[in-house]
């Protein structure tokens, strides 16, 4: 299987403060890697680390290397073309204050796209994609941030979608989003998985069982264990900790 | 269970001792700071209640629109009232692009480091400078060093450091009061810092940075001392009715220097024209501020999000 992003001896200190220890691992192409792992074990900053957006934080060093189909992130030149190959959803939803067919059409815009027909074909595969599209078709000119909080979020989806990115990297995203919208998102990336390679950093370990192909469990800026999510889940894992956690007995 | 304990419907809507005094304290309070908050509105009742009062006898179209006559006894504001307004709309146009733009470099672009903190420093401290400070340092400035001499132009440079400052917090509050969400948002995108800044950030704080410049009307109307040394003069006939009468490298009158001459400098006269005077100051600045209140409203209903 191709490698799409190998990450080696990655480290990041917030100042003084040890956020990564020096993790490496590679993620498949065409595949859902869960991450999981309490607070603070650093799953928010890997995601950072891969866009590059971590470089608005204050303060902050990195270093060892992060490849993205061969390529070292960190040497290429245009950090913007980077971020829109990778889309990001973060915990909270976001809709900007536009419209919603503005929400979606401002990364094409961005990189120059004018062409209405074009946007307008972007737009209704996006919101399609993250299975929004029925319930906004006949409102697109109205405020994305009056929509509900499980309805930005896949806004949020049908966002980062919209530069067809190869990455799709998820962060909690099902934190403020009702049972059921949760269900229709994991279909949605079900889908997506094949046209994209997904990283999915969940507090839920029961999502990431239901979705992974793979798992990564992470502790204090350690990664312990990263396995089939089968292993992961079973009753021997590769180590302890990561067995304590799936089953709830430390956190 | 015991009958002393027991919680019946009754009981629990039955006031007791400690209900009553807590209400009657609770009333107290609330009128207290009512009465508070109502004197703040007695003295400006007050003060334009009284200024209309006195005024009356000499109030008239003519009043602002003829000059001065008579060695300020007689006549009206016009070389005054369109001083002010030069002063004023010069001064804000050198200061609010800077100040907007400083602003937005500070907040958007620099990260915090020994520069950043030398700027905000120094505009804190310049907003707390007395505007006779500003005054001195104007006439070194731009009085004698630039070359400018005694101008319009010079005082209202001097009126545009005086500004600069609160004009730069105003728009920082402004910019703060975009959530850093969306601008990840938008980061997260590919979006530059200019994107951001362009479609998002200032779309939706323009408001309140226009409100601010706006009240910095009012405040470089009424400073008498930056203008004194620096261009406004005791008298200068200029054509009526014309509002391309003052060359801006020209000296010129102004209503708050105005005000203070005919009120200690001039003796015999006419009561009214004073209080015309501070009528008409204090007007056109409760106006513009009226203006930035109807444009605040309107832009609050678009408000989106």
């Amino acid at each position: 299987m191709k490698n799409k992003i190998e990450i080696s001896d990655l480290k990041v200190y917030y100042g003084e403060k040890p956020a990564l220890n020096g993790i490496s691992f590679d993620v498949h192409e065409n595949e859902i890697l869960g991450i999981i792992g309490p607070a603070q074990s650093g799953k928010t900053t890997l995601l950072k680390v891969i866009n590059r957006t971590l470089e608005f934080t204050q303060d902050i060093s990195v270093q060892g290397s992060v490849m993205l189909d061969g390529v070292d992130i960190y040497s290429i030149g245009d950090v913007y073309a980077l971020r829109k190959q990778i889309g990001m959803v973060l915990p909270l939803p976001v809709g900007l204050p536009l419209s919603i067919y503005d929400n979606v059409a401002f990364a094409p815009r961005t990189s120059g796209l004018r062409d209405k027909v074009e946007l307008d074909e972007i737009v209704e595969r996006c919101l399609t994609q993250a299975a929004l599209w029925d319930e906004v078709k006949d409102r697109l000119d109205s405020l994305g941030t009056k929509l509900s909080g499980g309805q930005q979020q896949r806004l949020t989806i049908a966002r980062a979608l919209s530069h067809q990115p190869e990455i799709l990297c998820l962060d909690e995203f099902s934190i403020a989003v009702d049972p059921i919208t949760t269900m229709r998102i994991e279909d949605v990336l079900k889908d997506l998985k094949n046209e994209m390679t997904i990283l999915l950093v969940t507090n839920l370990v029961q999502q990431a069982k239901r979705l992974a192909n793979r798992t990564a469990f992470m502790l204090n800026g350690d990664l312990i264990e990263i396995d089939e999510t089968d292993v992961i889940f079973s009753d021997n894992p590769g180590q302890e900790s990561t067995y304590d956690y799936v089953n709830g007995n430390f956190g | 269970m015991n009958n002393n304990t027991e919680i019946t419907a009754e009981k629990m809507f039955t006031e007791t001792d400690i209900g009553r005094r807590n209400r009657l304290i609770e009333n107290v309070f609330k009128v207290f700071f009512f009465i508070m908050t109502c004197l703040m509105i007695l003295p400006l009742l007050l003060i334009i209640g009284y200024l209309f009062y006195k005024a009356l006898p000499v109030l008239s179209l003519d009043f602002l629109f003829k000059n001065p006559e008579d060695n300020m006894r007689a006549g009206g504001l016009w070389a005054p009232f369109l001083g002010t307004i030069y002063l004023v709309v010069v001064s804000l146009l050198v200061a609010a692009p800077i100040g907007v733009f400083s602003a937005v470099y500070l907040n958007e672009y620099a990260r915090e480091n020994w520069f950043t903190r030398i700027v905000n420093l120094a505009v804190v401290n310049l907003a707390g400078v007395p505007s006779i400070v500003h005054a001195l340092f104007g006439v070194g400035a731009f009085v004698l060093f630039a070359g400018l001499g005694e101008s319009i132009l010079a005082a209202s440079l001097t009126l545009a450091i005086m500004t600069l400052p609160v004009i730069i917090a105003s728009t920082t509050e402004a910019l703060k009061a975009v959530p850093m969400s969306f601008r990840e948002a938008c980061w997260n995108l590919g979006a530059t810092r200019w994107q951001t800044i362009r479609r998002i950030v200032l779309p939706n704080s323009i408001s309140g940075i226009l409100t601010g410049v706006i009240l910095q009307v009012s405040r470089a109307a009424g400073e008498t001392a930056p203008i004194m040394f620096t261009g406004a003069v005791f008298y200068k006939a200029i054509a009526e009715g014309d509002i391309f009468a003052y060359n801006i490298i020209d000296q010129c009158m102004a209503l708050s220097l105005h005000l203070y001459t005919i009120s200690t400098q001039v003796p015999d006269v006419t009561e009214g024209i004073p209080y015309g005077t501070a009528i008409v100051l204090v007007g056109s600045v409760l106006l513009v501020n009226a203006a930035a209140i109807v444009l605040r409203v309107y832009l609050r209903t678009r408000k989106r999000w």
